[in-house]
């Protein structure tokens, strides 16, 4: 038994005319939580909607567990989707709706009313076998619908942005959730979001996609912490994405000022893209920083407060637990380890960067 | 005081106007328990016009058509509306626009039009007669079923259906199971709507009915000249009640319903 469950093998999908994913590789392996992250129009969805057999690949291949299924029915293939709207089936109960998979394949009764207490169970809906979906919330609903999906016993369980309808708190409660059962099921996890936050919370593994391309594969701290490339700096969390010059290993030419950095083998003065991620920036007396500007604003946001600064043209958003006077110049010091340099793409369609 | 006057002459005005919508129909029912053929003057109360009524073969005739013909064009209609409506529906925003337009004409269509126009049709491919007038009633009734049907396409989930193949069921199945049960409640009101518009029917049903048979609207057009007798009252008062009736139930049905969605979309997030 190969640790690899699901292969996607350069996978190439239009709508209209318009590339949806372009040669598209994907690697799925047994008890794993994927997630794929990117804004809307990425083909996260498509990606998902291939694998369940909703949609057809214009070329390329499916291989399940070494077989190869691009041309079998979403019925015929052992995976389960949750979708983003619920879709349990209102003219039954929440009971009925978790039996509809197995009644299909015709399992004794005896074996669906232990699935059910089961998976209700799993689900913490206990006791809610008898309602009629309408009558629940939209929690409530979506665990049902999860409910639904894991008592076939799918080796492979997708999410289609299951979450995105629910309030900020649920969601919350929700990923919790979804992590302890994905722990007590033991099967692989294909999930779809566009919220960062979730993805970075959630994943063994996040594919950032962006254009039909994966940006950037690899732990939500690589990700976070290495972002590749702008798109992906800019997409996880919030990031000073500046224009610099590699002087030489170990020195980053900014605004014209030489700051110390961890990175090498850029060659010398080579034109890169520097990330600095807000909370990383320090504001400090205009003499101690290497870049000195005006603050601009300051937000309090809670647990800390949004300070821009503007220096030489560009506004630096820092986050930061203590405020800065408005008006007054500053100066800014960043700690060489908190600086990432990222090549610069050769063009706008090269914003790719791969693992390998 | 002045809200008094002003309730009063809203009793008044809603009294003057439901006097004008029913007493004709009052006038008729009474007409039809009159012991006389006279229409002004009262003769006594009777049965006769009810008993003669269920004797008059060719009254029976007429409705024995007007029903078949009722009953079959609107299970025709919808047997061939459904598909139509879920394939519209699946089109794109073009096909969809351009298909509804095709399907909104045939409705606003003056009825004279489409008559002579299926007639000329008709002549030239089969008998007039039963079958011609059944596919013209088909013809006309589609419309009413795609159109009832087609909101509750629009506000179904879709991907209710990608959960059943999803989790297991053939496309068949999905469609029967999960689809059309969601669809009953328009796929109902889209029957009873084309069963109405056939019963009510006169003018495509005379241009193509050819001799030989008659639906009621066309027996009673024939009987005009001779004069309408007191049966015909008779029929019009147990059509109009069977009428009331369903209509009531429908109403009961639907009225029920609505207060459930009310009660479940308080509960909903």
């Amino acid at each position: 038994m190969s640790d690899v469950i699901l292969q996607l093998d350069s996978i190439s999908k239009k709508f209209d005319g318009k590339d949806i994913l372009k040669d598209f590789n994907l690697e799925l392996h047994r008890n794993e939580f994927v997630t794929l992250l990117g804004p809307s129009g990425c083909g996260k969805s498509t990606t998902l909607r291939i694998i369940g057999g909703f949609v057809k690949p214009d070329s390329g291949r499916v291989l399940f567990d070494g077989t190869d299924i691009t041309n079998l029915p979403p019925e015929k293939r052992n995976v389960n989707t949750v979708f983003q709207k619920y879709s349990l089936f209102p003219h039954m109960t929440v009971a009925e709706n978790i039996a509809f998979g197995l009644k299909l394949k015709k399992k004794s009764s005896k074996y669906i009313a232990d699935k059910i207490d089961y998976a209700l169970k799993l689900v913490n809906m206990e006791g809610y076998g008898g309602r009629n979906p309408e009558s629940l919330s939209g929690g409530q609903q979506q665990r049902v619908a999860i409910a639904r999906a894991i008592v076939n016993e799918p080796e492979i369980l997708l999410l289609d942005e299951p979450l995105g309808a629910l309030d900020l708190k649920l969601r919350h409660d929700m990923q919790r959730e979804l992590i302890k059962i994905k722990k007590e099921v033991g099967i692989t996890f294909l999930y779809v979001t566009h919220d960062q936050e979730e993805a970075l919370m959630m994943s063994d593994r996040i594919l950032v996609m962006n254009k039909g391309i994966i940006q950037q594969e690899g732990s939500s701290k690589s990700i976070y912490d290495e972002p590749q490339n702008a798109f992906v700096a800019d997409f996880i969390g919030e990031s000073n994405i500046i224009d610099g010059i590699m002087v030489k290993d170990l020195l980053v030419k900014i605004q014209g000022v030489d700051i110390p950095c961890v990175d090498t083998g850029f060659g010398t003065n080579t034109p890169v893209d520097v990330v600095i991620r807000p909370e990383d920036l320090e504001v400090v007396s205009k003499e101690e920083g290497f870049l000195k500007g005006t603050v601009t604003s300051v937000i309090f946001k809670g647990a800390y407060y949004e300070i821009k600064v503007l220096s030489d043209g560009y506004e630096w958003m820092i986050q930061s637990v203590n405020p800065a006077p408005v008006g007054e110049v500053v100066g800014l010091t960043v700690l060489p380890d908190n600086i990432q340099i990222m090549h610069k793409p050769a063009s706008d369609d090269e914003e790719v960067v791969r693992d390998e | 005081m002045v809200r008094k006057l002003k309730k009063a002459l809203s009793g008044i005005y809603v009294t003057l106007i439901g006097i004008l919508l029913y007493a004709p129909i009052l006038v008729l029912i009474i007409l039809s328990f009159n012991d006389s053929r006279s229409r002004v003057t009262w003769g006594g109360f009777t049965l006769d016009w009810y008993a003669r009524l269920f004797a008059n073969s060719q009254i029976m005739d007429a409705l024995w058509t007007t029903v078949l013909l009722a009953l079959g064009s609107a299970v025709i209609s919808v047997l061939i509306g459904v598909p139509g409506a879920i394939g519209i529906h699946a089109m794109s925003r073009r096909g969809y626009r351009a298909f509804m337009l095709l399907t909104n004409i045939p409705m606003l269509n003056a009825d004279i039009v489409t008559g002579i126009a299926l007639m000329l049709w008709f002549v030239h491919f089969l008998p007039l007669g039963f079958g011609s007038v059944l596919l013209a009633h088909i013809t006309f009734n589609i419309p009413y079923v795609i159109l009832s049907v087609m909101p509750r396409l629009q506000t179904m989930n879709i991907s209710v259906y990608e959960a059943t193949r999803d989790l297991g069921a053939g496309p068949v199945y999905s469609f029967f199971k999960v689809l059309l049960p969601q669809m009953a409640g328009g796929i109902l009101s889209g029957f009873f709507m084309a069963f109405t518009m056939s019963m009510d029917d006169f003018v495509i049903t005379y241009f193509t009915k050819g001799a030989g048979i008659n639906t009621l609207s066309t027996m009673i057009y024939g009987q005009i000249r001779k004069g309408i007798k007191p049966e015909l009252y008779a029929l019009s008062t147990l059509i109009f009640i069977i009428v009331l009736i369903i209509l009531t139930v429908f109403q009961f049905v639907s009225g029920r319903r609505e207060r459930n969605k009310t009660y479940k979309e308080r509960y909903n997030e």
